[in-house]
C-alpha cells in the first residue's frame, strides 16, 4: 500500500518572540514565539532545505510536488527551483501546489494517487510558506515561517494512508487577492461557526464513516487552524482526547500556512509506534482528511528527532531586524557600490554549481574543487590536467571555517556580513558567505555545513546559493 | 632569454596631489601629471612616440589620454587591478627595450570619487567578469578579503588580539607620519596608537586607520632608453626589473593555502630580485613602497619580500627597521595609508617617490644614500592576486 516513506523539515532558527510585538504596539500578545524566515531565507530556499532532509532520510524521488501560497514567482515553477537545489534526477515530474492553504494536503493526495496509478515510484511533497500578517494584526503573530517534505512511495512505508476523504467548500475566511501583501481576514465567529468547525466535522465524520472508524481508533489526531485558540476549541468540539491531539506547534513556530498541518504530521510521525493510527486534516475552502497507519518499517526510519531538533538552536531577534527582513520598511539607500549585474546566461551555464554546489574532482590526481569562475573546471587547479574531471558534489560535504571575515562595510540586511575560507572534508575549498551565526562564536576550526540561500535579488531575478553555517549540535 | 637590466630609464614623472579632487576630473589629473613629467625630462608632448595608460574604471581604451593631445602616436589602455598603474610603466618600458620607440610615457590615473559610493566597486569574485556575473561571490568589501589574513595569521602565530591590534597600528603610524611630511599626500596627520586601536572597526580585527584612503590622483613617468638617459638629465633612474606574477586562484580553491602569506608575492618579488640581481633584499633594497591596502597586508608583505623571516614581522615593526629612520624605510611617502589607492595611479605613484628619494630630492622624507629601490603592488586579495614588484636603482 502507498504511503509515507521519508520526511524531512526545516524550521528557521530565528524567533520573534510574539512579547516583542505586543511591546511594539502596546497591546495583547499570544505568548510564545513565531518562526521567522532569516534575512536570506524565502519559500524556496526552506523547501529546499526541508527536502534535502527528506533525501538525506529516505533517498532521492521521481516526482516533486511543491505546496506554498507564497512563491517568490508569479510566473515560474518553483518545483523545480526546489528539485535542483534537492539535486534530483532531471526525469522527474514537478508541479507547484498554490493559492491555497490547503495545497499541502491536495500535493499529498496527487502524489498517493501518482504512486497508487504507477505514474511515479515516489513523489517528494514540499510545502513551505512565508506568509506576513499585517503589522498591529492578528495574523503578525499567528503566522510563522516554516517547510516540510514527505516522500510519498510504495516500498519501505513507514505510515501507510489507507484511506482518505475530500469535500469543498467556498469559503471567505482568510484570503490575498493578487495585489495584496498581506491576507485579509473574515470576523472571528463568523469564520469559526460556519465556515471552519462545520467544514472540519464534516471531513472527519465522512472520514471516520467511509473507513467505518471512531476516533478512538486514532493514536494521533493532526489538523489545520489558524491558531492556538481555534485549534484548541476544534479538540473540544470533537471531544478528543488530549493525548490524541497532536501539538499545532504554534507556540513555538507559529502558523506556517500550506506547510502547518504536514509539519505537524512529520511531529506526529517522530512519535509513531508501528500500528499506530493518525487522523490528519488539511483545511482550506473544503478539507482533506486522511487515515494513516504506522508500519514496522517506522522503526528502521532515522527518526532523528527532526521537529524537536531545530526548536533547539533557535535564537531571538527584534521586532525591528523583522520589519528589515522582511521588507516592511523603507530603509536607507546604501553609498556602498552596487554587486556587478546579474547574467541569466551566466547562471544557467552554472546551474549545477548554483544549485547543488557541484565543482569537480581531477581524475589524475584526485583533488576535489570548486572554481566559482565558470561551473566546470578545466584545467586541475592542483596538478594541471586539462578536461580529467568528474562531477564533485560539495553541498552535502561536512567542512570547517579555515579563517573569516566580519564586514561591516558588507551590504546585508542583518550586518554585519560573516565571510568564512571554508575547507570541506575530502578536499576543496569555497570562499563564501556565512549565515546564522552569533559571531561572538565564531572562530577558526570552527565545523560548518553548506545551506541553499538567496544572495540578492537583481533584474527581477532571486539569485540563490550556498552559504556556511555552523552545524547546530 | 636576455636580460632587461638597466636596458632602459626613468628621466622625467609627475604626479598630482591625491586626494578629494572634487574639482578635478579624469583629463585634468592626467594633464597635471603628464606636464609634471615633461617638464621634468626637459622634453614636450611632441616628443613622445608612444604611451600607456592605465585605468580600472577611469575610462575605456587610450581615447582616455586624448586630453594630452597626443597627435597620432601609438596608445593603449591597460588594465591589471591594483597592478595597472605598474602595468602601464612596464608596456611602455618594454616598448623601449625592444628597440621599438625611445621615448615612451606611461601613464596610471583613477577617479575614484566620481563613483558617488563609499570604497571600491568591484566584481563579487576577483577575476570574474564584472559586465555580468552568476552572482555566486560573496557580497563582501575589500577590507574584508583581508581581514582573512589577520585573523589567521594571529591565530597561526598566536598572537591576541589587543597585541595584534597595537602591532598593525604601528604600521599606521609610521605610514601617517610619513604623510605628514609629503605635500602631495591626501593624509597629512599624524596618528597615535591610540587613535589607531580605538577607531570604528571596519572588518575586524581592521579598523578605519587599517585600510588605506579612497581617492583621485594620477602619476606618469617618460621612459627612453638607458644609453640616451644622460642626454634628458645628469640622474636618470635605471629600471633593473619589471614583474608581474599572477596567481591562478590557488588561494581560494586549495586547502595548502595558508593565508598568512600571499604566494604571488613570494615569487613576485623572488622573481624580481634575480632579474635584478638582488641576493639580501632586506640589506640591498634601500627604500620599498609596498601595498599597504590594508595594514595586515603591509605586514605580511615584509615577510613575503624576503626583509623580514617568516613569522617575525613584529620584532622588525617594533625595532623600528621600516621607519624613514631604520635600516630598510617603508612606505616613505606615506604609503597608500595616505595616499589613498586610486588604481590606475597607485603603482606610478609609488615609483614617483622612489624615483625622488633615489635622486636625493624627496626633502623632509629623504632616506642616506639610497641605492636600490622596490615598489610592489598587489591586486586582488589573499586567495588570489597580480603581483607587480619593480626595482630601480640610480646607477647602471
Amino acid at each position: 500500500m502507498a504511503g509515507i516513506t521519508s520526511f524531512g523539515a526545516y524550521v528557521p532558527i530565528y524567533r520573534l518572540n510574539r512579547e516583542e510585538i505586543g511591546k511594539m504596539w502596546g497591546g495583547r500578545n499570544m505568548g510564545g514565539a513565531k518562526a521567522v524566515a532569516g534575512y536570506d531565507e524565502d519559500t524556496i530556499t526552506m523547501a529546499v532545505a526541508a527536502a534535502l532532509d527528506c533525501v538525506i532520510r529516505g533517498g532521492g524521488a521521481d516526482g516533486l510536488f511543491l505546496a506554498t501560497t507564497t512563491a517568490p514567482y508569479r510566473e515560474k515553477l518553483s518545483a523545480a527551483i526546489v528539485a535542483s537545489g534537492a539535486d534530483l534526477q532531471e526525469e522527474c515530474r514537478v508541479a507547484d501546489f498554490t493559492d491555497s492553504l490547503r495545497a499541502g494536503t491536495a500535493a499529498l493526495k496527487a502524489a498517493l494517487d501518482a504512486v497508487v496509478a504507477g505514474s511515479a515510484k515516489k513523489v517528494m511533497v514540499v510545502a513551505a510558506d512565508t506568509r506576513q500578517g499585517a503589522v498591529k494584526g492578528a495574523l503578525e503573530q499567528t503566522l510563522g515561517d516554516g517547510a516540510v517534505a514527505l516522500n510519498v512511495g510504495s516500498e519501505k512505508v513507514i505510515a501507510e494512508v489507507e484511506g482518505s476523504y475530500s469535500i469543498f467548500n467556498d469559503f471567505t475566511d482568510i484570503w490575498r487577492t493578487d495585489e495584496d501583501k498581506f491576507p485579509r481576514s473574515a470576523e472571528g465567529r463568523f469564520i469559526d461557526e460556519v465556515g471552519y468547525f462545520p467544514t472540519m466535522q464534516s471531513a472527519v465524520n465522512g472520514l471516520l464513516k467511509k473507513y467505518k472508524l471512531n476516533l478512538g481508533d486514532f493514536a494521533s489526531i493532526v489538523y489545520y487552524a489558524s491558531d492556538a485558540r481555534q485549534h484548541a476549541a476544534l479538540a473540544r468540539r470533537l471531544k478528543l482526547e488530549k493525548s490524541q491531539v497532536q501539538d499545532p506547534l504554534y507556540n513555538d513556530i507559529g502558523n506556517t500556512g500550506s506547510a502547518a498541518a504536514l509539519l505537524m504530521l512529520a511531529a506526529a510521525l517522530e512519535k509513531a509506534s508501528p500500528g499506530d493510527r493518525i487522523l490528519f486534516v488539511g483545511y482550506g475552502d473544503g478539507a482533506d482528511a486522511f487515515v494513516l497507519r504506522a508500519t514496522d518499517e517506522i522503526k528502521k526510519f532515522k527518526k532523528r528527532p527532526v521537529i524537536s531538533s531545530q526548536l533547539a538552536g533557535k535564537m531571538a531577534i527584534s521586532y525591528g531586524q523583522y520589519l528589515t527582513w522582511r521588507g516592511l520598511v523603507p530603509l536607507e539607500a546604501s553609498t556602498l557600490p552596487e554587486r556587478s549585474a546579474l547574467s541569466l546566461q551566466s547562471r544557467w551555464r552554472e546551474r549545477k554549481a548554483i544549485f547543488a554546489l557541484y565543482g569537480a574532482k581531477c581524475k589524475k590526481c584526485g583533488a576535489p574543487q570548486f572554481s566559482q569562475i565558470g561551473q566546470a573546471a578545466r584545467v586541475c587547479v592542483n596538478c594541471q590536467a586539462k578536461d580529467e574531471f568528474e562531477p564533485y558534489k560539495f553541498s552535502d560535504k561536512k567542512a570547517t571555517l579555515f579563517s573569516y571575515a566580519i564586514d561591516q562595510l558588507q551590504p546585508s540586511l542583518n550586518p554585519p556580513g560573516v565571510n568564512g575560507v571554508v575547507d570541506f572534508e575530502g578536499g576543496g575549498r569555497i570562499i563564501c558567505e556565512l549565515t546564522d551565526c552569533d559571531i561572538d562564536k565564531v572562530r577558526v576550526g570552527m565545523p560548518v555545513e553548506m545551506t541553499f540561500r538567496k544572495m540578492f535579488f537583481s533584474r527581477g531575478v532571486h539569485n540563490y546559493f550556498w552559504k556556511a553555517r555552523p552545524v547546530s549540535d | 632569454m636576455e636580460s632587461f637590466k638597466d636596458k632602459v630609464a626613468i628621466v622625467g614623472m609627475g604626479c598630482t596631489k591625491f586626494g578629494e579632487r572634487w574639482d578635478k576630473g579624469v583629463e585634468d589629473l592626467i594633464v597635471e601629471a603628464a606636464y609634471e613629467a615633461f617638464e621634468d625630462a626637459g622634453i614636450g608632448p611632441k616628443d613622445i612616440q608612444a604611451a600607456w595608460i592605465g585605468t580600472v574604471f577611469s575610462g575605456i581604451s587610450a581615447i582616455t589620454l586624448s586630453p594630452l593631445q597626443l597627435q597620432y602616436i601609438p596608445m593603449t589602455r591597460v588594465e591589471n587591478m591594483c597592478a595597472t598603474g605598474s602595468e602601464a610603466m612596464r608596456a611602455a618600458s618594454y616598448a623601449v627595450a625592444a628597440g621599438v620607440v625611445d621615448v615612451a610615457l606611461a601613464v596610471g590615473v583613477e577617479k575614484l570619487k566620481d563613483s558617488g559610493t563609499t570604497g571600491l566597486k568591484g566584481p563579487s569574485i576577483v577575476g570574474d567578469n564584472q559586465e555580468g556575473n552568476s552572482g555566486i561571490g560573496p557580497g563582501y568589501s575589500a577590507p574584508a578579503s583581508f581581514a582573512y589574513l589577520a585573523t589567521r595569521y594571529f591565530h597561526d602565530y598566536n598572537i591576541k588580539p589587543e597585541e595584534g591590534k597595537r602591532l598593525l597600528a604601528q604600521i599606521a603610524v609610521k605610514n601617517h607620519h610619513n604623510g605628514s611630511l609629503n605635500p602631495k599626500a591626501h593624509f597629512q596627520n599624524e596618528l597615535t596608537i591610540e587613535q589607531v586601536v580605538n577607531a570604528p572597526i571596519i572588518a575586524w580585527p581592521l579598523g578605519l586607520y587599517d585600510c588605506c584612503g579612497v581617492s583621485d590622483g594620477a602619476a606618469v613617468a617618460v621612459i627612453t632608453r638607458a644609453d640616451m638617459a644622460k642626454k634628458f638629465r645628469p640622474d636618470p633612474i635605471y629600471i633593473k626589473a619589471l614583474q608581474i606574477t599572477v596567481g591562478a586562484r590557488q588561494g581560494a580553491m586549495r586547502q595548502d593555502y595558508d593565508f598568512v602569506h600571499i604566494e604571488e608575492n613570494v615569487i613576485g618579488s623572488r622573481q624580481a630580485y634575480a632579474a635584478a640581481g638582488v641576493k639580501d633584499p632586506r640589506t640591498e633594497i634601500s627604500i620599498a613602497e609596498v601595498h599597504d591596502c590594508f595594514s595586515i597586508h603591509e605586514m605580511i608583505v615584509y615577510e613575503d619580500l624576503g626583509f623580514s623571516k617568516r613569522g617575525r614581522a613584529r620584532d622588525d615593526i617594533e625595532a623600528g627597521t621600516f621607519t624613514l629612520k631604520g635600516s630598510l624605510p617603508v612606505n616613505t611617502d606615506g604609503g597608500l595609508k595616505c595616499f589613498g589607492h586610486p588604481l590606475g595611479a597607485s603603482g606610478l605613484r609609488m615609483m614617483y617617490e622612489v624615483y625622488k628619494q633615489l635622486q636625493g630630492k624627496a626633502g623632509p622624507r629623504q632616506v642616506k644614500n639610497p641605492r636600490l629601490g622596490l615598489t610592489h603592488n598587489l591586486g586582488g586579495n589573499a586567495g588570489t592576486g597580480v603581483c607587480s614588484c619593480n626595482i630601480v636603482g640610480n646607477e647602471k
